[in-house]
Parts: structure tokens; C-alpha cells; sequence
């Protein structure tokens, strides 16, 4: 299956030429899928935002490539400012670049710079509104009367409203209350079932990536070292603690049990694996004339 | 009253808009910490929390009620220095609270600021930068450090003023779980080997958990109060306020739906696991 996304070889070196240069990706090789749901993980300062900073076209590469249905994004200016439309990036704490009068207007500032009509522009607002949970009375009233949570939406709204077809997003539930990380991730959710939307979430916390992406990606010093299903990742338990991320609370409890000598399985990551392996195990301990001792 | 270093007696707080009078954010909060005492405060946001602690050195006043700060009422301004002396913040961004071009200089500015003789505030920025592993950068450009080490250098400006207490108004945020253990212990060992007083303002329930005590707002009240094993066994209750628990406590919960007579105050990965293999081991025994 063709890749929606891809780097090769990626390098970028910050302050080329200067005494303060510094590689932020040393030849990364990423790929992403229509329809795909990853997440990124990464220390501050590993090379993840350089990274997707790269995939839309923020950043130019040093060396290497960024294709985008398979074609460079540097190909041609018109290329770039094309696969900037399809390719949405939502930064950490996106509340704070809202500017305009009205929730509507906000919203409407990304698809109005596409060249939209009036009525395709008011359609998208509407829709991206729905997306995220945004009332329609709310769409008249200035986005700095919002709560915080709802301010955030507004800007993801902002995004999703030029129906990209990779929808990235840097941190979106950080500094939000249980409820409202909920919330936004749910909204993530609707936009990547109904559009069918190649989803890219960087998040620091590994229970939220692990609830929520069917793939993860490591990033490094500027490398990938580990890139799979999040059972096969959280296996590196050790590496990834030594690079400063860990893994959810879940893998940290069975790992434990199973050096107590529990009978449990690998690869539990969620409550609900947990929940299940647990049962699973007692079930298991009833079942009559099967015991060890017996043999 | 004499022993607490926070006390509030039915605290209100409304801001005044330009319209008139905006909603209560708190609404006659009594609130008393012990000296030397770790709590933490949860709430969703809006829930008046981050308003609570502005209160707490004198930032904001109360509309109405009291606030003493070890025995000082915040509303005498004739003793806000002293007050501002007994109780240092640290915010959410790491970015927004660094003054100076060198880490010992950011680490001085707090108690020049307080008149401290020049001796003697080498002596405290020292002190304060050992405090939080940070000495190896007292010469470094703060803007090169890790959020963790931001957030480590705010720590030590505040704790070189000598402060009785430390409020962190969601100070861990913005950082990675590298920063965020690094700022947890940090605070810890203050609480544990200097007896200071720590007020954690948190979204974290896994940082939540490792305080003495919990407290719990909504809509600008205390609705819960204990210790972290006994408010988080509340498991429906909080998700009704917006909140979670401890992935730790979700799956003991999960486990009392599935029939199973467990305890639901496992606050940490070892607690738990040792809970489960009890679980495990009892279900054994019983057969043989």
C-alpha cells in the first residue's frame, strides 16, 4: 500500500555553518498510511517536532526527501503551499495564536486562504465546528470569552477546517483537565473514522498513545529506533525508560507481576488488556486437574 | 490557627468586569495546611484551583473572608514582603519565569530583590542549585536548558528566599515525564529533608497520588479532602467531576465491575501488582 507520507533519508541540521550547529534528525526514514492513526513519542528536544515540522513544509530539509502521494513537496512552490492545505498542523497549546473577532471567523481563516467560495468556507466552518463539539451559538461569540478547553478546539477546528488529509498534532491534550483531554481526543477520533484521515499525534504520555494509536514511532537523537504496534514497542521497556519516556503504567504492573512469578501474558498496555488478562489468569487457576503439581 | 502556614476562612473570590460583577470563582473556601505538610489539589479547569493559590501569597485578595499566611492576614499590605517571603510560586511555563541571562543570576534575583547580603546570597544560590541538581549549571544561558532543568532553576530561585512554602500551579505541564519526575522528586525531597511546604497544583493523577493529601475542587468549593488512597477509591465520583484516577486504581475498578473483591487503593505500580499476585495466588491456594 502507498505511503500518503513519507521521508527519506531526512536530515536537518540547525544553524548549518555556524558554531552552534546541531543535527536535529540524522536520516530519518518515516511513513505514514491513508487512514492511519500513529503516534509519535519523544523527549523534549529528541527531534520530533523538527520531524513534523518537515511533513507539511514548515521546515526545508538539509538533505533528503519529503514526499507527499509520492511526490516531493519541494518539487515546485505550488507543490509546497498545496500539500500545506492537506497536510494540517496543530502546534502546542494552538489557543494562544487564535486572533480574530468571532469563534467563525477563526475558524474560517484556513479554508478562506485556500480560495474557498463563501458557502464551501461556511459549510467547513460548520462542519469542523460539529468536529470538535463546538456549539453553533458559540460561533459568533469571541474566542477569548472560551474556556480554555473550548479554545482549544476552536484552533483544532481551525485546522480540521481545511479537511486535511493528514491531520498532525503536537501535545493537543496537554495542561487540560481528564475531561477535556477526553473530549479532544474523542473529536481526533470522529475526524479520522468520517474523513478516513491519516492521524499523527505527539503526545508525552504513553497511556494516552497507547489508548489511542494503532502504531507508534520512537524518535531519538534525530533516529527512529523502535516503529511498530504499541505490545511490540512497550516490549523495549528498559530503552525506552533510558531514553526517558517509559512505558504505561499497565506494562509496568504486569512486568512486575511476571517477575513475581505471576502466570500472566506480555503486551498488556490498556486498562481494558489488563482487566482481561487478570480474568483470564483466575479462570485459568480454577480450571480443575491442570495444576503443575499435579504433573 | 497559630501552627498553620495557609489558612483561609470562607474565601470568596469574584473578578470584577467591566460589565459589573462576573461569576464567584471561589465560593467560601476554608482551607487549613499543616507546616511541613505535601498536598495536592485537583480540579477540572475553571474549577477555581490556579485562583485558590494566587491567594495563597497574596497575589489576589479575597472579596470576602480570609486568608492568613503564617498568621499573617494577606489583605495587611504593610506585610505583603513578608508574606511574599513565607510562600514562592512556580508556574506553568518554564519560559515565563526566567529573568536572567545566567542561571545563578536567575537563582539571585529572588533574594537581592529581598535586600539579602551579597555573602550571604551566594551562599543560597549555591545551597538552592545543590537543592535541585542543578549546580553543575550555575554559569549556563538558561534559555539552553531542558523544560525539567527550567523548571528546576524556578524551584531554586524560589527556595533561595527561604520560603516556609511552595506552590506549584501546574508546574509540570509543559514538560516531558523526563521533566516531570525530575520537578516531582525534586519537591519531594524539599517536603522530605527541609520540611518544606509543598502546595502541588496538578492535572496528574499519578502526581496527585504521591501527596499526603488530596484536595479536591469544583466550582470554586472543597469537594473532597484525605489522603490520595481514600478519595481516589471514590472512582465514579470523580469521573462525575470531570476527573480521573490512577491507571493503578482504574483497573482495580474495573476488576469490582468484573465481580472481584478487590481494594481499590493501589496508588502505584508495586501496590498494585502486589494486590493482583495476592489475587492470583489466593485463587491457587483455594483450589488445592
Amino acid at each position: 500500500m502507498p505511503f500518503i507520507i513519507e521521508t527519506r533519508q531526512l536530515h536537518h541540521l540547525y544553524s548549518a555553518g555556524t558554531p552552534f550547529e546541531h543535527s536535529a534528525l540524522n536520516g530519518v526514514d518515516f511513513s505514514a498510511q491513508t487512514g492511519e492513526y500513529l503516534a509519535i513519542i519523544g523527549r523534549t528536544g529528541s527531534g520530533k517536532s523538527t520531524l513534523i515540522q518537515h511533513l507539511n513544509g514548515l521546515l526545508k530539509p538539509t538533505s533528503g526527501q519529503v514526499l507527499f502521494d509520492g511526490e516531493d513537496i519541494w518539487s515546485s512552490k505550488e507543490r509546497t503551499r498545496a500539500v500545506r492545505f492537506q497536510v494540517g498542523l496543530v502546534f502546542q497549546y494552538p489557543e494562544y495564536q487564535l486572533f480574530e473577532e468571532t469563534v467563525y471567523k477563526d475558524i474560517s481563516f484556513g479554508p478562506k486562504n485556500m480560495g474557498l467560495d463563501e458557502g464551501e468556507v461556511d459549510r467547513r466552518v460548520r462542519q469542523s465546528a460539529r468536529f470538535v463539539g463546538l456549539d453553533e451559538a458559540l460561533l459568533d461569540k469571541s474566542p477569548f470569552d472560551l474556556s480554555g478547553g473550548q479554545k482549544r478546539r476552536v484552533a483544532i477546528a481551525g485546522v480540521i477546517a481545511m479537511e486535511p488529509r493528514v491531520l498532525i498534532l503536537d501535545e493537543p491534550t496537554a495542561g487540560l483537565d481528564p475531561a477535556g483531554a477526553a473530549q479532544i481526543l474523542e473529536n481526533i477520533r470522529t475526524y479520522h473514522r468520517e474523513k478516513n484521515a491519516t492521524i499523527i499525534l505527539v503526545s508525552h504520555s504513553m497511556e494516552e498513545v497507547a489508548r489511542e494509536a494503532s502504531r507508534l514511532v520512537v524518535i531519538h537523537q534525530g533516529s527512529i529506533p523502535y516503529s511498530g504496534v504499541p505490545a511490540d514497542v512497550f516490549t523495549h521497556g528498559r530503552e525506552l525508560e533510558e531514553m526517558g519516556l517509559g512505558v504505561p503504567a499497565m506494562t509496568r504492573v504486569f512486568a512486575r507481576l511476571r517477575s513475581m512469578g505471576a502466570d500472566v501474558p506480555g503486551g498488556v498496555y490498556t486498562i481494558p488488556q489488563a482487566r482481561d488478562a487478570i480474568l483470564a489468569a483466575l479462570n485459568r487457576s480454577k480450571a480443575p486437574a491442570r495444576g503443575k503439581e499435579l504433573m | 490557627m497559630k501552627d498553620a502556614i495557609i489558612k483561609t476562612q470562607q474565601l470568596v473570590f469574584r473578578y470584577t468586569t467591566e460589565e459589573g460583577v462576573a461569576p464567584t470563582v471561589l465560593d467560601g473556601i476554608d482551607l487549613t495546611i499543616e507546616p511541613g505538610s505535601f498536598v495536592a489539589i485537583l480540579g477540572h479547569n475553571g474549577s477555581g484551583k490556579s485562583t485558590l493559590a494566587k491567594h495563597f501569597n497574596a497575589i489576589l485578595l479575597p472579596s470576602g473572608g480570609k486568608v492568613w499566611v503564617s498568621g499573617l492576614d494577606t489583605a495587611d499590605e504593610a506585610r505583603l514582603l513578608d508574606i511574599r517571603r513565607q510562600v514562592g510560586m512556580v508556574f506553568q511555563n518554564p519560559d515565563n519565569q526566567i529573568v536572567a541571562s545566567v542561571v545563578e543570576e536567575d537563582v539571585a534575583f529572588g533574594p537581592e530583590n529581598l535586600g539579602v547580603p551579597p555573602q550571604e546570597i551566594r551562599r543560597r544560590v549555591d545551597a538552592a542549585l545543590t537543592t535541585v541538581g542543578m549546580e553543575g549549571y550555575a554559569t549556563r544561558a538558561p534559555h539552553l536548558l531542558s523544560g525539567g532543568q527550567k523548571q528546576r532553576v524556578a524551584i531554586a530561585g524560589v527556595i533561595a528566599m527561604e520560603p516556609a512554602c511552595i506552590v506549584l500551579d501546574e508546574a509540570t505541564a509543559m514538560l516531558d515525564p523526563v521533566g516531570r519526575r525530575e520537578v516531582l522528586s525534586t519537591v519531594k525531597k524539599l517536603n522530605r529533608e527541609k520540611g518544606i511546604t509543598v502546595v502541588l497544583i496538578t492535572h496528574h493523577m499519578d502526581e496527585a497520588a504521591q501527596a499526603g493529601r488530596l484536595v479536591v475542587m469544583h466550582d470554586g468549593r472543597i469537594v473532597r479532602d484525605g489522603p490520595p488512597a481514600r478519595v481516589f477509591q471514590d472512582v465514579e465520583g470523580l469521573r462525575a467531576l470531570g476527573l480521573e484516577v490512577p491507571e493503578t486504581v482504574g483497573l482495580m475498578y474495573e476488576l469490582r465491575q468484573a465481580g472481584l473483591d478487590v481494594p481499590l487503593d493501589a496508588l502505584d505500580v508495586d501496590g498494585c501488582a502486589a494486590e493482583l499476585f495476592s489475587l492470583l495466588t489466593q485463587g491457587e491456594k483455594s483450589e488445592a
